[in-house]
């Protein structure tokens, strides 16, 4: 197993606009080890959420080296994508982005669809996530029934559901309020325990404390990139 | 896989279902307007074969010719210048199979206290044969029975049920013209001619019977009509050039003188019949299925809403590790699903309809399997073909605008 999970060099991305190429990231380096808890933090237009899109393989970068899990992501082809998607990476997002139509039970379900595993295992494994993170009771119940914290651990469960190695956050306490938000960092320091790596976007300081190492980002380069306050002290102490 | 993607169908159309039913509605007058207007027009089709087959098949009919009397042209068949001595030369044509001379005309019968008139035919046993006729019950009449003349007679179905009723009519006497009939035999029952005459209330006597007893008058040996049978399709030509020859050289026509006969083709007439209703039914499938086009057109106007609607669902899907062709399968399966579903309930409207047209109108209706399979692989064409161009712009889409999309 590698010990980067993710390991990026040189990494350029600029969008063409009407008045030319729009540099959006300059020359980032970033390697980050399996196991970590990463803050990726910023001002809006820094470049950090399309330095996420890239790291999750929705993007491609203009130029420059991402290697993901061992994989350089420039070779692989748009199904190859999709399976990284699926397998390696489990998203969680600001606005919980989950199916209003279908029960919990399915939308944590939902990527064992495109993984190909039947309905029986499915359900089996989507039910023990559900809950893992609480939310046992509510297994046939709509996103629309439930308060946001909750849907969020919804979230959380769908990513966690196909066992991926990387989850990749963007934001995901955004529409919480402090408390629920503490809830829902407190579930993501678990994972990480369990072994999980986490990249999480954060502009909030209070968030980013939860997270081993922070990652500033200012006019699409890193600016800044150090351990938390408080793992410092934690580690310093031990 | 495939089962969960067509459960996720299911669900979508469950989840919109007036837009679902509004946009099955195209599809399930299209192919109902399919099936019934098939349904009708093999009907018709069925009817026409059948009387075709009824007439019998390569028929020549050669009619004596019209007479002028006191200025007025009567119509054909009335002069008698076609005799018994004409129709047993045609019998020696080359491709000639049977030769039938007839008389006919209308009389008033009576059986016990019962009267009708029918027509009646004076003719050969040769008749029955190239008018492929059968008998259900009794016996033909016979060559000796010609010679001599006897008073039998067989019975059409319509005339059995007017002066007979219940009553077993073989063995019976009747009376026409005031003259005894022994009833011979029971004509099979043939339904309507192609002009739309009862073919079944008709009595069929010896042809010397009915020229000495019942239609005399005319010049001795004289007849109406010869009706001639060719061998095949192929001799009909010859056959018909070697009748007017022949005739012609009989009656001692000159080079250029106007035929005291016609000769009709009655299968070329029916054959331009059947070709009538087989083009009107083609006509009506193609009118049908213009419905079912715009049904097509339909669904896919609801499906590129659909994508446009649920455009942050495919962004999500995709973030979680759908493939382009995960994303096109499924809006396809909703398509065809869409499609095929709104087949069946068309195709059972479409059979209620040709039923109740049968009830109500006593008109046939065929519905063939190959017209029940035509209308369900149109649906399922119709369902990928329309629902494809949305399916690929689904799939086309891209994840991170989709994923921001509100």
């Amino acid at each position: 197993m590698a010990k980067n999970v993710i390991f990026i060099k040189d990494l350029y991305k600029h969008y063409e606009t009407a008045a030319g190429p729009f540099p959006v990231l300059k020359q980032v380096n970033l390697s980050i080890d399996s196991g970590d808890f990463v803050a990726i933090m910023g001002p809006s237009g820094s470049g950090k959420s399309t330095f996420m899109n890239i790291l999750g393989c929705l993007d491609k970068p203009s130029n420059g080296e991402y290697t993901l899990d061992g994989h350089k992501v420039s070779q692989l082809d748009d199904a190859a994508l999709a399976k990284v998607r699926n397998q390696t990476i489990g998203f969680v997002f600001q606005g919980f982005n989950l199916l209003a139509r279908s029960s919990l039970l399915d939308n944590v379900a939902l990527p064992l669809v495109y993984a190909g595993l039947d309905r029986a295992e499915r359900h089996a494994r989507a039910k023990i996530l559900l809950e893992k993170v609480g939310l046992g009771k509510y297994l046939n119940s709509r996103p629309n029934q439930i308060s946001g914290g909750q849907q969020q651990r919804v979230a959380i469960a769908r990513a966690l559901v196909n066992q991926p190695r990387l989850i990749l956050a963007d934001e995901p306490t955004g529409n919480l309020d402090s408390i629920t938000s503490e809830e829902i960092m407190g579930l993501f320091e678990e994972l990480n325990q369990d072994g999980i790596t986490i990249v999480l976007v954060t502009h909030e300081p209070d968030i980013a404390e939860h997270a081993r190492r922070q990652v500033r980002f200012l006019d699409g380069r890193i600016v800044e990139d150090s351990l938390s306050q408080n793992r410092k002290m934690i580690e310093e102490t031990v | 896989m495939f089962t969960a993607m067509l459960g996720e169908a299911w669900h979508a159309m469950g989840a919109n279902r007036l837009r679902t039913f509004l946009t099955m509605l195209g599809m399930v007058i299209g192919v109902g307007a399919v099936v019934l207007m098939m349904a009708v027009g093999q009907g018709a089709q069925y009817s026409v074969s059948q009387s075709i087959n009824a007439m019998g098949s390569n028929l020549f009919i050669v009619l004596s010719g019209s007479q002028t009397a006191g200025g007025a042209r009567t119509g054909g068949g009335n002069a008698s210048t076609l005799n018994v001595k004409d129709a047993d030369a045609i019998t020696e044509l080359d491709g000639v199979k049977g030769v039938a001379p007839l008389t006919m005309g209308n009389a008033q019968i009576v059986y016990g206290a019962n009267n009708w008139s029918t027509s009646i035919i004076g003719t050969t046993p040769a008749y029955l044969e190239v008018r492929s006729w059968n008998l259900t019950d009794g016996y033909a009449f016979s060559d000796s029975d010609i010679r001599s003349a006897t008073r039998v007679a067989l019975i059409g179905k319509t005339v059995i049920q007017n002066i007979f009723g219940d009553v077993d009519p073989i063995g019976k006497t009747i009376r026409i013209k005031q003259n005894p009939f022994v009833v011979m035999g029971v004509l099979e029952s043939k339904g309507q001619s192609l002009d739309g005459r009862d073919q079944d209330d008709t009595i069929i006597v010896p042809l010397t019977t009915a020229q000495r007893k019942l239609f005399g008058g005319q010049t001795p040996g004289s007849v109406r009509q010869v009706i001639v049978q060719a061998d095949s399709d192929k001799m009909m030509p010859i056959v018909e050039d070697g009748l007017n020859s022949l005739l012609r050289q009989r009656h001692n026509m000159r080079e250029g003188a106007e035929s005291d006969f016609t000769v009709r083709n009655l299968t070329a007439l029916a054959n331009s019949a059947a070709e009538t209703t087989r083009t009107m039914s083609m006509l009506l499938g193609a009118i049908a299925s213009v419905s079912l086009l715009v049904g097509g057109i339909g669904i896919m106007n609801i499906m590129l809403v659909s994508v446009t609607e649920r455009t942050r669902e495919i962004g999500i899907r995709m973030a979680i590790g759908a493939r382009e062709r995960d994303i096109l399968l499924q809006f396809l399966l909703e398509a065809i699903v869409i499609s095929i579903v709104g087949c069946l309930i068309g195709l059972f409207i479409g059979v209620g309809g040709a039923v109740l047209v049968n009830v109500l109108t006593d008109a046939a209706v065929v519905i063939s399997g190959q017209s029940v399979v035509l209308a369900f692989s149109v649906a399922a064409t119709v369902g990928v073909f329309f629902g494809f161009y949305p399916a690929r712009k689904a799939a086309r889409l891209n994840p991170i605008e989709a994923l921001r999309y509100q």
